[in-house]
């Protein structure tokens, strides 16, 4: 297999207390790695260890190490990390400037020319699902949109920088399920650009989309596997009796 | 039982009768706020209106400061007013940037917030005492506008940089985050999000503090503010008149001075600020306007 993104021996703490503890885990190139797992497990702050926005948090602490391609995170420029590494949280966020800007302004503050900026931003809109409804009123401020087409611009915005990772924590917890497939379905077809680690809670979503699911509980990794594997001959009791909907 | 009756067994009278009596007591605190502020503008105008012509606005004081105009005073509150500001706003604005965006909730934050709302509340007279101190005699800028106008500028800094904060902790922080996610660094996030969307409040907190600023006596009486000087300021390092301490002088310091020439220069200071603050008002309302969230 080959690992996209490697996470080796990770705990994170906050002050004192560990949320995520001696977590081995990795991504494979070109798939949806999902992370399953109840409420207070440690997903999102793993998430934020990916592309060291933990770091702005403060109190908090992380040891062991995560590699992107082989290459320690800790040694590339944040900025330039959090461009390959590209981040949807789950409430949609329309940055009060116009759609076009939302999906420009990394890129523009990246010192991309201004002539290749139309493209990025009709190619990006077009790749999360949004490019249709809004290529009318690309001055529309993006706080106006609703709030399935604010994630979907949220979506195109992280895919602006031509990222190589795309981690999405819990994204369809705010929006309607006809977006949420609509999203869903946009990830299938951007695997095959890139890797997608993907958070959630819905067990169904993991079930649908990941190639390989990964189940934490109290900031542990129990198992991880294939996702047809995994629900239906996992190894770990505690895994089993999570899929079946025993608890979480 | 002394549990309180259930509004249904209040007769329906009595329940009007104090629905009434609580607006009638509303509305007349009301009125007395209002009432001493409407007092004030209409007496002035009533009294100064007549000594209003081009002339009281465009000529030097004469005979004493008896006859004439105002015009130096004008001139020389819009140079201190100036120079406060130059002093002010930048300094201002760029602590309010770092208290609200880079400090968190630091030891030394905490110790300049204290100090801050401290320095907020010192009267303006020990101002007038540190700006004779500090810039008159210890930089050895002389009475001048400059040691006036840093005067002022120290005195309006608490203000901006309270407001600058306020206005800046206003814009909600998954922007930044937002922003941070895509690799847009933190002085990027403020510069391109965060403090345009800041600039309404902080530009009226700015123009609240102008208007301050060319009211106050106090600050500048020891520190640059002329008592009769018929003439316009052409550097810094000149001493001028000012209006707010030529209303002071006319009525306390010089005799014979006409009636209708102390309430005019009062007027006319009173113009000066109200013009300030209705701008303030009417940017804050066209803003508002157009927030974006």
């Amino acid at each position: 297999m080959d690992a996209h993104l490697s996470i080796e021996k990770l705990t994170i703490r906050y002050g004192e207390r560990a949320v995520v503890r001696d977590l081995t885990l990795a991504a494979p190139r070109n798939q949806i790695l999902g992370i399953v797992g109840p409420a207070g497990s440690g997903k999102s702050s793993l998430l934020t260890c990916l592309n060291r926005t933990l770091e702005l948090q403060a109190g908090a602490s992380a040891t062991g190490t995560v590699k992107l391609s082989g290459e320690n995170v800790e040694a590339i420029d944040t900025a330039e990390l959090r461009r390959r590494v590209a981040m949807v949280l789950p409430l949609p966020v329309g940055l009060p400037m116009s759609v076009y800007d939302n999906v420009a302004l990394a890129p523009r503050l990246a010192g991309v020319r201004r002539i290749e900026l139309d493209e990025i931003v009709e190619r990006c809109l077009t790749q999360a699902a949004l490019w249709d409804e809004v290529k009318d009123r690309l001055d529309m401020l993006g706080t106006r949109l609703s709030g399935g087409q604010q994630q979907r611009l949220t979506l195109a915005r992280a895919l602006s920088t031509d990222p190589e990772v795309l981690c999405l924590d819990e994204f369809s917890i705010a929006i309607d399920p006809v977006t949420t497939m609509r999203i869903e379905a946009v990830l299938c077809e951007l695997k095959a650009r890139m890797t997608i680690v993907m958070v959630t809670n819905l067990l169904a979503q993991a079930r649908r989309i990941a190639d390989v699911t990964a189940f934490m509980l109290n900031g542990e990794l129990v198992e991880a596997g294939p996702t047809g594997q995994l629900f239906v001959f996992a190894r770990d009791r505690r895994t089993s009796d999570y899929l079946a909907g025993k608890f979480g | 039982m002394d549990a309180p009756a259930p509004l249904a067994h209040t007769p329906l009278a009595t329940r009007h009768r104090d629905q009434r009596l609580a607006e009638l007591a509303l509305a007349t605190a009301t009125a007395m706020a209002a009432l001493p502020a409407l007092a004030i503008v209409g007496f002035i105008i009533w009294k100064g209106a007549p000594a209003l012509s081009w002339a009281f606005f465009t000529e030097m004081p004469v005979s004493g400061m008896t006859k004439g105009g105002i015009a130096p005073a004008i001139v020389g509150t819009l140079w201190m007013v100036g120079v406060s500001l130059l002093f002010s706003v930048p300094v201002g604005i760029l602590a309010g940037i770092y208290l609200s965006e880079y400090a968190g909730n630091s030891r030394f934050a905490r110790v300049v917030d204290l100090a801050i709302v401290n320095l907020a509340g010192v009267p303006s007279i020990v101002h007038a005492l540190f700006g004779l101190g500090a810039f008159v005699l210890f930089l050895d800028f002389g009475t001048s506008i400059l040691s006036a106008g840093l005067t002022l500028g120290v005195m309006t800094l608490p203000v901006i940089i309270t407001s600058t904060k306020a206005a800046l902790q206003s814009v909600p922080h998954p922007f930044r985050v937002a922003c941070w996610n895509l690799g847009i660094t933190r002085w990027q996030t403020i510069w391109h999000v965060v403090l345009p969307n800041a600039l309404p409040g902080i530009l009226t907190g700015v123009i609240l503090q102008v208007s301050r600023a060319a009211g106050e006596t106090a600050p500048v009486l020891f520190t640059g503010a002329a008592f009769y000087l018929p003439m316009f300021p052409t550097t810094v390092w000149d001493q001028t008149m000012t209006l707010s301490m030529h209303v002071f002088a006319l009525v306390t310091q010089v005799p014979n001075v006409p009636e209708n020439m102390k309430y005019g220069t009062a007027l006319v200071l009173l113009g000066v600020v109200l013009c300030f603050n209705s701008f303030a008002i009417a940017l804050r309302f066209y803003l508002r306007r157009r927030r974006k969230w």
